[in-house]
């Protein structure tokens, strides 16, 4: 199918939820839809001739038809996704099942003022002026064919919204499964992340996937973080075998915020995310962090870019990979330093561990630098196990599989161990354990 | 314990054990000393079973079994330990947790029940105070920035934890100040018993200061050519190994 063509099911999508008139809503969203679909048709799928896309091919993706979700599912355990989403029992959350909010897995009890957390839906039907200026301003749909499709058929997702100065110390979770329905499902949750100036707080974002059938899951985060705010944001992708999934990240920081972004991939037919930060005031820090596991035929794509547009900002970015079978890694992080960011400090690190002769890693990192007074650095490995530290554990007991083991585990639970959320990085650590542990 | 007889190991096409024979009884300490590139540290691998050691001729008995036909992991747990000359640095693993996982490969094979956490932290407290190390230090990544003392210490423990019949202690002097160096050899002169032999590879006669051998050996081009008991040493301090060197020279 050419990439002309595969566009075509969502245009007349988009169409047949116009007959018989506008789809209820504000004026300003249903602008917001018409720009994203018009994007999107300007742009269609991205196809590997796209320097952005050049080692992933989509066509899977685009080839399927699905149904638009309507979050009726085989019955949801409430305890079970918690655990695999790795979700703190009592913990404020939020809970979609094929994009569609439900409120019996949420919790919003006992939030303090100035914190607001609730689906989007809500904040539009009540007028939230903060939405209705924020949301789609961001996350380009000009340039993203994927946020173009999300912003299209924009409807429901998750705010948590900040005042100025409210600083909330617990992590606050936002949980998106993909179920089982009797055709593959489409969901396309947004998720607005407004930080007021001075304000702090921890915000996962866990997606799941535990459905055997095909799915497409293409979420897209806005994250605004205003002065000297300070935000860790957690995105946790565990999707299923037949799961398809293309997450966008994207984030402004003004003066002084500081952004600690991880991105965890577990799992998934073929994934794709998207990080782009704007480092938009001086001395603004971002530190992201990755980890994609993949094995058999899983597909993971890692693009990061992170734009250096204010002087004396700083980005530290470290992604690691571990790919088995016949998986395909890909890290493509690009750095842009703008002519005015003076003194920006940027570093990227992007290591890969291949456990097989079949797995593959495409990684490429860039670096664009308009301004003269700068420190950037870039590197990028990719290797096997360590023999040195083979024999090592071997020379204590450990037989050969559980040397790899160990060392994949750890390998691994390095980025785990970074994270700044208790509960994340012990059930983490477990998951890793349960996956690498025969030792 | 172990009787090595005419062995030949060489290093992809360099010959560099060209006949070793050495019997070592339980108990007893034996220091083998010699000049750089004689052969020490391969020596020592060849025992722990490293791969790109090949053995070209010669056997090995351990304790009545074939040493060379096991794997390095069989040896560990059939009881020889290597301490490291240059032990591995290995991020996102504790010490404990290693060790823990190493101890118990080695207690299952000898038919003990595995130790739990608990278990584990009581006998690895025990160990210690015995090379001084801190817990802070054990619960750090696998000698990530150890410095070279933080490093053998924590071969020492892993000795002690271990409980091997048969430490081959490579270098293990090389690259410590005399504090720490009589840290290290108090610990080794502690886990010395009846039951346990060592094989302390050195360069330098200042080790054997602290770890008193009851035979020295000097490997010069492969081959022992000369063993003595605790004087040798003093006689290759004062003298150098250039002595050695001239004698095996007449002798050809």
């Amino acid at each position: 199918m050419l990439a002309s063509e595969s566009k075509e099911p969502y245009l007349a999508a988009f169409k047949r939820l116009r007959v018989g008139g506008t789809p209820s809503g504000p004026a300003w969203l249903e602008q917001l839809r018409q720009a994203g679909i018009a994007n999107f048709d300007a742009l269609g799928f991205p196809t590997l001739k796209h320097e952005d896309w050049k080692y992933t091919n989509i066509e899977p993706i685009a080839a399927q038809s699905y149904a638009q979700a309507n979050g009726e599912s085989k019955a949801i355990v409430g305890a079970e996704v918690f655990a695999r989403g790795m979700i703190e029992a009592d913990a404020p959350r939020l809970t979609f099942v094929n994009g569609v909010f439900n409120a019996a897995l949420s919790n919003t009890a006992d939030l303090p003022r100035g914190l607001r957390l609730g689906p989007l839906a809500e904040f539009i039907n009540q007028g939230d002026a903060a939405v209705s200026a924020q949301l789609g301003k961001l996350a380009s749909a000009e340039q993203q064919p994927f946020v173009a499709l999300n912003t299209a058929f924009l409807g429901d997702g998750a705010v948590v919204s900040l005042a100025p100065g409210c600083r909330f110390e617990r992590p606050i979770y936002l949980l998106f499964v993909s179920a089982s329905t009797a055709q593959p499902v489409i969901s396309q949750p947004r998720i607005l992340l407004l930080l007021g100036a001075g304000s702090e707080a921890k915000i996962v974002e866990s997606y799941l996937g535990i459905s055997g059938k095909g799915y497409f899951c293409n979420a897209v985060t806005e994250l605004i973080g205003a002065e000297d705010s300070i935000i860790e944001h957690f995105r946790l992708q565990q999707d299923s075998d037949a799961g398809y999934h293309v997450g966008t990240l994207d984030a402004s920081l003004a003066r002084g915020c500081h952004l600690t972004a991880h991105g965890v991939t577990l799992s998934g037919a073929l994934v794709r995310n998207n990080v782009r930060v704007l480092l938009n005031g001086e001395g603004a820090e971002c530190v992201l962090n990755g980890l994609y596991l993949a094995d058999g035929k899983q597909h993971v794509d890692n693009y990061t870019l992170i734009e250096h547009v204010s002087p004396r900002a700083s980005s530290l970015e470290l992604y690691k990979g571990l790919l088995g079978g016949a998986a395909h890694g890909v890290f493509n992080g690009k750095i842009v330093v703008h002519k005015d960011a003076q003194k920006s400090d940027a570093r990227q690190t992007n290591k890969n561990l291949l456990l097989s002769d079949s797995a593959v890693i495409d990684s490429k990192p860039q670096l664009e630098i308009h301004a003269d007074d700068v420190k950037c650095s870039h590197g990028s490995t990719i290797g096997q196990l360590d023999a040195d530290a083979i024999f090592y554990l071997r020379s204590r007991g450990l037989d050969v599989a559980a040397a790899r083991s160990l060392l994949s585990f750890a390998f691994a639970s390095d980025v785990a161990g970074r994270l700044g959320i208790e509960n994340l990085r012990r059930r983490l650590d477990e998951y890793l354990v349960g996956r690498f542990g025969a030792w | 314990m172990l009787d090595i007889k005419n062995l030949h190991a060489k290093v992809g096409d360099k010959e560099i054990l060209r006949g070793i024979d050495l019997h070592v009884g339980a108990g007893e300490v034996h220091a083998i000393m010699g000049p750089n590139g004689s052969g020490k540290s391969t020596l020592a691998h060849v025992l722990s079973g490293r791969e790109n050691y090949q053995v070209t001729g010669g056997t090995v008995t351990y304790q009545g079994k074939d040493l060379l036909s096991m794997a390095p992991e069989i040896r560990a747990r059939e009881g020889i330990f290597l301490a490291f000359q240059y032990p591995i640095e290995i991020p996102g693993v504790s010490t404990t947790y290693f060790l823990k996982a190493a101890l118990n490969a080695v207690r299952k094979h000898r038919g003990l029940d595995e130790l739990d956490a608990m278990e584990f932290l009581s006998l690895i407290k025990d160990k210690m105070s015995l090379v001084e190390m801190s817990q802070t230090l054990l619960n750090r990544p696998l000698n990530e920035g150890f410095s070279g003392g933080e490093k053998k210490r924590n071969e020492i423990l892993q000795m002690a934890v271990l409980d091997p019949t048969l430490a081959v202690l490579d270098e293990t002097d090389s690259g410590l100040d005399i504090d720490a160096l009589r840290v290290i050899a108090g610990g080794v002169n502690a886990l010395r018993n009846p039951n346990r032999a060592m094989i302390v590879i050195t360069h330098y006669q200042r080790l054997l200061d602290y770890i008193v051998p009851d035979f020295i050996h000097v490997l010069y081009n492969g081959r022992i050519v000369k063993s003595g008991t605790k004087e040798l040493a003093l006689e290759l301090e004062n003298k150098g190994y250039d002595w050695i060197k001239s004698e095996v020279a007449a002798l050809q």
